[in-house]
C-alpha cells in the first residue's frame, strides 16, 4: 500500500511559546483507516491542522500526494486541499447557509456544474438523516444535526484524504455508529481516514482501524499502524 | 439555480443595506460636477484661443486728419498684398460711433478731435511671427500706428479658464482616488465580517482569485447603483446649470457648453466607477488573502 502521507522530524511552534508538536515522524497508507487518541492539549488538533494545511509546520517536511508541502507555493495548495475533506470538532457551518449549501460548498468551490450538484448534495443529506432538513439554518439545527451536516459537507467530494476531529462527540451512540459506517465505506473506496477522538470504544467498530496516540506533542504507535522510516517509493 | 445565485448567497447582505452605494453615489455626483465644470471650462478656454488667436487692431495714432487718412489707406492697402492677412476692415464711421458713445457721447467723432483711425486684422496663421512681421509692415507705413493683437488682452483670462480647467481635471482625479479609498475600506470590512466563510472556503480549497470574485461582484452592484444615482443626479444639475449660463447669453460663456462628446463622457462615469470598484476590490481582497496559508 503506498503513502500518502509522510512526515518527517516535524514540530509545530505558535509563536514563540513551546513546541506543541515534536519530532513527528510517520507516514500514513493510502486508503488506511487511522484514529488519533491521546489526552486533551496532547496536540491531536494541531496535528490534524497540519494534515488539513491550515498550518505549515516550524521545521521538517510534509509530504502529502507524493509533493514536498513545505517548499510547495502557496498558489499550489488550493488544489491539494481540494482533495482533503475536513470534519472540525467546531463544525464550521456557514451560518447564513442552507444544510444543502453548506453542503454543496466544496463541490461549487471546485466548481462542478451546478446542475451536478443537487442529487449528491440531497443524498448525502438523505444518508446523515436530515433530507427533511435540506433547508434549515445551521442555527436551527441540534448539534448533533449541525455534526452530521458538517460530515456530509467533508465527504461529498470524495476526498482524498478525510481528516475529522471528534467527528462523534455531539451525536447519539447510533448516529456515531452510522457515521462510522459512513467513513468506513469512504475508506472502503479508497479514502485515507484519520478521525482524532477521545472514544476508545470506536476503535473496535472499524475493525481495519489502527490507532495513532500523542502525548504531549509527541507520537507513539501502539498498533504498530505508522511506518517510519518510509520506503520514499512508496509516495 | 445558478452557480451565480450561489455565489451571491455567500455573502449576505442586500444590496444598499451598506453605505457604500451612497457614497459612490455622492462621489459620483461631485465627480460629475467636476468634469461638467472641467469640460465647460475646457471648451471655453479653447472657445476663447480661437476667438482671438490671429486677430489683432491696428490704431492709426496721427492728429493731422488728412495724413491719418491717407496712412489708413495706405495700410489698408498694404494689408490686402500681404500674404499672411486673411482679411482686414476699416471700422466704420457708426461702430467708431457706437464705440465712443460710452465716453465721448454721440458727437465723438467731432473733427476737432483726433480719434484714432481702427483696422480690424484676421491673420492667417496663429503663429505669432505673424503679428511682428505685420507690425513691422505697419508701422514703415504708419511710424506711431499701434498694432494689439486680442490674445494679448484676452490671455490671462483664457489662463485662468484654463488652470480651472486642470483644478477640475485634478478634482476628479481626487474623486477617483477618494472612491477608491472607500472601496478599499469597504471591502477590508467586509473581508473581516465573513471572515469565518472565508476560511471555510480557503480550506476547502477555494483559490484567492474565486473569494476576490464574490467581493468583486458585490463591490461592482454597489458602484453600478451608486454611480448610475449619482450621475443621473449631477447630469441634471449640469444641465441647469448650462441653462442658466445659455440664459445670461455672455459672449464668453457661448462656447461652454458641453456638446456630445461632453455628455458622452459623462454617462460614460458609472462605467468607469464600476471598473474602479471591482479593479480596487480585487486587489484589496487578494492582498489580505495573501496573508494566509
Amino acid at each position: 500500500m503506498s503513502n500518502i502521507v509522510q512526515f518527517e522530524n516535524v514540530g509545530l511552534r505558535y509563536g514563540t511559546g513551546a513546541e506543541t508538536l515534536s519530532d513527528l515522524s510517520f507516514s500514513l497508507s493510502r486508503g488506511a483507516f487511522y484514529f488519533l487518541t491521546g489526552p486533551s492539549g496532547a496536540g491531536k488538533t494541531s496535528l490534524l491542522k497540519l494534515l488539513y494545511l491550515a498550518q505549515r509546520p516550524s521545521r521538517g517536511q510534509i509530504s502529502m500526494f507524493g509533493e514536498n508541502l513545505v517548499a510547495a507555493p502557496r498558489e499550489r495548495l488550493p488544489a491539494f486541499r481540494r482533495r482533503i475533506g475536513v470534519v472540525f470538532q467546531d463544525f464550521r457551518l456557514v451560518q447564513h447557509l442552507s444544510a444543502f449549501d453548506n453542503v454543496a460548498l466544496p463541490l461549487r468551490v471546485a466548481g462542478t456544474d451546478e446542475r451536478e450538484i443537487a442529487a449528491p448534495v440531497r443524498e448525502m443529506l438523505a444518508w446523515v438523516g436530515l433530507q427533511d432538513r435540506a433547508d434549515a439554518r445551521p442555527a436551527t439545527l441540534s448539534g448533533g444535526e449541525q455534526q452530521r451536516v458538517a460530515i456530509a459537507r467533508a465527504v461529498i467530494g470524495r476526498p482524498d484524504l478525510l481528516v475529522a476531529d471528534e467527528p462523534t462527540g455531539n451525536v447519539d451512540p447510533e448516529m456515531a455508529q452510522r457515521l462510522l459506517h459512513l467513513f468506513d465505506g469512504l475508506n472502503r473506496l479508497g479514502t485515507t481516514v484519520v478521525v482524532a477522538t477521545h472514544d476508545l470504544h470506536l476503535l473496535s467498530r472499524v475493525g481495519t482501524a489502527q490507532m495513532m496516540r500523542l502525548d504531549r506533542g509527541r507520537m507513539s504507535d501502539p498498533t504498530g499502524a505508522l511506518k517510519y522510516p518510509p520506503l520514499s517509493e512508496n509516495l | 439555480m445558478t452557480a451565480s445565485a450561489a455565489d451571491r448567497r455567500l455573502l449576505p447582505e442586500g444590496r444598499l443595506a451598506g453605505p457604500m452605494p451612497w457614497v459612490i453615489a455622492i462621489m459620483t455626483f461631485l465627480t460629475v460636477l467636476a468634469a461638467g465644470a472641467g469640460m465647460a471650462l475646457g471648451s471655453a478656454a479653447w472657445g476663447l484661443g480661437n476667438q482671438l488667436s490671429g486677430k489683432l487692431t491696428i490704431q492709426i495714432v496721427e492728429p493731422n486728419p488728412e495724413l491719418r487718412e491717407r496712412q489708413t489707406q495706405t495700410v489698408l492697402t498694404e494689408l490686402g498684398n500681404f500674404g499672411l492677412v486673411q482679411s482686414s476692415e476699416r471700422v466704420d464711421d457708426a461702430r467708431m460711433r457706437d464705440l465712443l458713445a460710452p465716453w465721448l457721447g454721440q458727437d465723438g467723432l467731432d473733427a476737432d478731435l483726433p480719434v484714432p483711425s481702427l483696422i480690424d486684422v484676421t491673420l492667417r496663421s496663429n503663429d505669432p511671427r505673424s503679428v511682428t512681421d505685420v507690425a513691422s509692415a505697419v508701422k514703415t507705413i504708419a511710424p506711431t500706428a499701434r498694432v494689439d493683437a486680442h490674445a494679448q488682452w484676452l490671455g490671462p483670462l483664457q489662463q485662468l479658464l484654463s488652470t480651472m480647467r486642470w483644478l477640475s481635471v485634478a478634482l476628479v482625479a481626487l474623486m477617483g482616488a477618494t472612491m477608491a479609498a472607500a472601496v478599499v475600506l469597504a471591502a477590508r470590512t467586509a473581508l473581516v465580517t465573513h471572515r469565518p466563510t472565508i476560511d471555510i472556503m480557503h480550506l476547502m480549497g477555494a483559490t484567492d482569485v474565486q473569494i476576490a470574485r464574490l467581493f468583486q461582484r458585490r463591490a461592482a452592484l454597489d458602484a453600478l447603483f451608486g454611480s448610475v444615482l449619482g450621475c443621473l443626479c449631477g447630469a441634471l444639475v449640469v444641465f441647469g446649470v448650462g441653462g442658466r449660463i445659455e440664459n445670461v447669453g455672455a459672449a464668453l460663456l457661448d462656447n461652454g457648453g458641453l456638446g456630445w462628446a461632453g455628455w458622452g463622457v459623462i454617462a460614460l462615469l458609472p462605467v468607469a466607477a464600476v471598473l474602479l470598484s471591482i479593479i480596487t476590490a480585487r486587489l484589496t481582497v487578494v492582498r489580505a488573502l495573501a496573508k494566509l496559508l
